[in-house]
C-alpha cells in the first residue's frame, strides 16, 4: 500500500477522478440542471487528454442511460451521473439496465423530486428505483463517495453479479462541499480494477440477442434470475471490500456502526447524517446512555442477516428515512426494518422518523434528541407513535 | 485547537464562497481536517452571501449547518460598518473581523467588549486600492484572520494561492493579503 497524503477536494470532483482513475471507456451523460459538477470534471479529463474515453453529451437522461447501455453490452466500462428529475426520467431505461445484466455505475447525487420546485438533498430520486434490480450504495462522506465509486465498479463487472450500482451522495451537503480526500494510487486502481472482462459483449462473428422479448412461459425465469444476482451481491461483497481495503487501508462493510453491538437503542440511518448522528451518539455515551447508530452503506440487495445480528441484541430502534413512502406504512428504510423485525422473531418497538426532505438541515441537537428518544422507547418499551415527520410545522 | 467554526458574510460576487474554500484547502493541506461549504441559494451579485468553514484537528463528522460559530469575518465593508447584525449565534468569547477600521467612539467596540468578543479590524478595501486599483476583500481577509486565529501558515496560504491564481491574478491576491496580514489589528482582545 501507497502512503498516499491527504488532499483537500470538491465532493463532485473525488468522483469525477475515481472515475478517471476507473479508466472508464464511455460516459454519457446530459450536462443541464440537475446534473452536477461531475461530468462537467470528466468532460475536461477526456478534452484535455488524462482521460482516454469517449463523452457523449445526450439529449436527456433517458439518452444518456440508453447510450451507457448500449456501450455496456458493447463491452466498454461505462458510467454516468445524474439527480433527482434525470433520474425520473431515465426510469424506463433503469429497468432495461439491471434485467439485461449491463455492469455500469452511475452516481446519483440524492436531491428532491418536484414538486414544489427543489434542487436539495433528499432520497426520494433514489427510492423511486429501489425496485429496479440495481445495486444501491450510500456514501456518507466524500472520502467513501470516491471509495465506493471503485467498488461498484468491481462489484458491477464480477462475473457473478454482472448488474448496475448506483452511488448514493447526498447534494450539497457532500457534492458541493470540500472535505480531506485520501486517495489510491492510479497504479492500485489499474491494479484493483483491470480491464473490464464481459463475456457478453457484442461480438459480430457470434451473434448473440440482448433484450429479447420473453412472454409469459419465460419472463418469471428471467426475473428470478435478476432476484437471485441481486441477492448474490451479499456473498461477493466482502471479498470486494476486502481487497480494496488491501490497496486503501479502508474497510468497508454493509454498515457502518458506532457502539450498536451492547446498546440499548440504536438508530438507523443513511447517507451524510450519519456522521452527525455518531458525533451525538459520542457526547451520550459520556453521560451514560446505552445508544448506538448504524450507518448504512448497502441498501441493495438490504443486508438481512447482518442487521439482524445486532438488532436482535437491542431493546428499540429509531430509523431514519430522508424520503417517503406516500399512503405506505412509512419511509423505504423504515418499512424494511420493521419487515426484518417481524420475519426474524425480533419483538422491539420501532419508530420511523422522516427528516431533511428537500434538504432541511437537520443538526446536531436533533440528533441528540433522536437519540434520546430511541433511549427512551428502550426504557418504555414502545413509542408514543410509528411515524414522525420531524420539525415539520403544524 | 479543537473543532473551529467560521462564518463567513458578504456580498454575491466579492468571493465570499473562495475565501471560506481557500482557509479548508490551507487547513488540509497542513494536515488537519476541514469543510467548507456555501450557503445553498440563489447565486445574485451583491445579495447577502453566506459561507462556513470547519478545521480541526480530528477528522469532522457531522454535516450540518453552523449555527454557533467560533468566528464570523464580514468580508463587506459597508456589512461590517452593520457587524451586530451578523454575529448572530457567535459564541462568547468568540471573533469578529471586519473589513473597516470603526473609530474609537463607535458603538461596536463597546458591543463586542461588553458581549465578551474579540474585535479585529483591517481595511482591504484601501489596501486593494491603493496597491492594486481594485477591490478584492476576500484573500486579505483570509490573511487577516490567519494572523489574528493562527489557524494555519502564512506560507501554506501563499502556496495554496499559488495553486489557485495564476500570474498577475496571483501577484496581486499576494501583495494585498501580505499587507493586510501586517496591518490587521485587534482592537477588542
Amino acid at each position: 500500500m501507497a502512503q498516499a497524503q491527504r488532499i483537500a477536494i470538491l465532493g463532485d470532483e473525488a468522483i469525477a477522478l475515481a472515475v478517471k482513475q476507473a479508466n472508464v471507456d464511455v460516459i454519457a451523460a446530459y450536462p443541464i440542471t440537475p446534473q452536477t459538477i461531475i461530468v462537467e470534471r470528466l468532460s475536461e479529463y477526456v478534452a484535455n487528454g488524462e482521460l482516454d474515453a469517449a463523452f457523449i453529451q445526450a439529449e436527456s437522461e433517458h439518452s444518456a442511460l440508453s447510450i451507457c447501455v448500449g456501450a455496456g453490452l458493447a463491452g466498454a466500462r461505462v458510467y454516468t451521473s445524474t439527480c433527482s428529475q434525470g433520474l425520473a426520467l431515465m426510469h424506463e431505461i433503469v429497468y432495461a439496465t439491471s434485467s439485461m445484466r449491463v455492469p455500469m455505475v452511475m452516481t446519483i447525487v440524492n436531491r428532491a423530486l418536484n414538486a414544489p420546485l427543489n434542487i436539495h438533498c433528499e432520497h426520494g430520486d433514489v427510492m423511486a428505483e429501489r425496485d429496479s434490480g440495481w445495486v444501491h450504495l450510500f456514501a456518507a462522506n466524500v472520502q467513501e463517495a470516491y471509495d465506493l465509486t471503485f467498488i461498484a465498479f468491481k462489484l458491477a463487472e464480477h462475473k457473478d453479479v454482472m448488474l448496475p450500482v448506483s452511488v448514493n451522495m447526498d447534494a450539497f451537503i457532500l457534492s458541493h462541499s470540500i472535505e480531506p480526500l485520501t486517495p489510491i494510487s492510479d497504479e492500485d486502481a489499474a491494479r484493483f480494477l483491470p480491464p473490464k472482462d464481459y463475456e457478453l459483449a457484442i461480438d459480430f462473428d457470434n451473434p448473440i440477442t440482448h433484450g429479447t422479448m420473453a412472454l409469459p412461459d419465460t419472463y418469471m425465469e428471467f426475473k428470478m434470475q435478476l432476484k437471485e444476482a441481486v441477492e448474490g451481491v451479499k456473498e461477493i461483497f466482502p471479498e470486494v471490500v476486502e481487497e480494496y481495503a488491501r490497496i486503501s487501508g479502508r474497510k468497508y462493510w454493509y454498515f457502518d456502526s458506532y457502539m450498536a453491538d451492547d446498546a440499548d437503542a440504536v438508530v438507523i440511518v443513511m447517507g451524510s447524517t450519519y456522521g452527525t448522528v455518531k458525533t451525538a451518539a459520542k457526547k451520550l455515551r459520556e453521560e451514560g446512555l446505552k445508544v448506538g447508530v448504524i450507518g448504512l452503506t448497502m441498501f441493495r440487495p438490504f443486508p438481512e442477516e447482518q442487521l439482524v445480528e445486532v438488532l436482535k441484541n437491542v431493546k428499540a430502534v429509531v430509523v431514519m428515512d430522508r424520503a417517503y413512502g406516500y399512503g405506505g406504512l412509512g419511509g423505504p428504510l423504515y418499512t424494511d426494518v420493521i419487515g426484518l423485525l417481524y420475519r426474524n422473531g425480533i419483538r422491539i418497538p420501532a419508530k420511523n422518523i422522516v427528516y431533511g426532505l428537500g434538504g432541511r438541515d437537520f443538526k446536531l441537537d436533533e440528533a441528540e434528541a433522536v437519540l434520546r428518544m430511541a433511549a427512551q422507547g428502550a426504557r418504555e418499551g414502545g413509542f408514543d407513535t410509528h411515524v414522525q415527520w420531524w420539525g415539520v410545522r403544524a | 485547537m479543537g473543532l473551529v467554526e467560521v462564518r463567513w458574510h458578504g456580498r454575491g460576487g466579492q468571493g465570499v464562497v473562495t475565501g471560506s474554500n481557500l482557509l479548508a484547502r490551507a487547513a488540509i493541506q497542513e494536515g488537519n481536517y476541514a469543510q467548507h461549504f456555501p450557503e445553498f441559494g440563489p447565486e445574485r451579485a451583491g445579495a447577502p452571501v453566506r459561507s462556513y468553514t470547519r478545521i480541526s484537528e480530528e477528522p469532522i463528522e457531522i454535516h450540518c449547518g453552523v449555527y454557533e460559530p467560533d468566528i464570523v469575518v464580514i468580508i463587506d465593508p459597508v456589512m461590517s460598518r452593520h457587524a451586530k447584525e451578523y454575529c448572530y449565534g457567535l459564541k462568547t468569547g468568540g471573533d469578529i473581523l471586519l473589513n473597516y477600521i470603526p473609530p474609537e467612539d463607535d458603538e461596536i467596540i463597546r458591543w463586542a467588549r461588553d458581549n465578551g468578543y474579540k474585535l479585529h479590524v483591517v481595511d482591504a478595501r484601501k489596501i486593494s486600492l491603493e496597491e492594486i486599483n481594485r477591490e478584492i476583500y476576500n484573500v486579505p481577509l483570509l490573511a487577516a484572520l490567519i494572523k489574528v486565529r493562527g489557524l494555519c501558515q502564512m506560507s501554506t496560504l501563499e502556496d495554496v494561492l499559488a495553486k489557485r491564481f495564476k500570474g498577475k491574478v496571483f501577484e496581486m491576491n499576494l501583495k494585498i493579503s501580505r499587507r493586510a496580514y501586517e496591518e490587521v489589528k485587534t482592537i477588542v482582545g
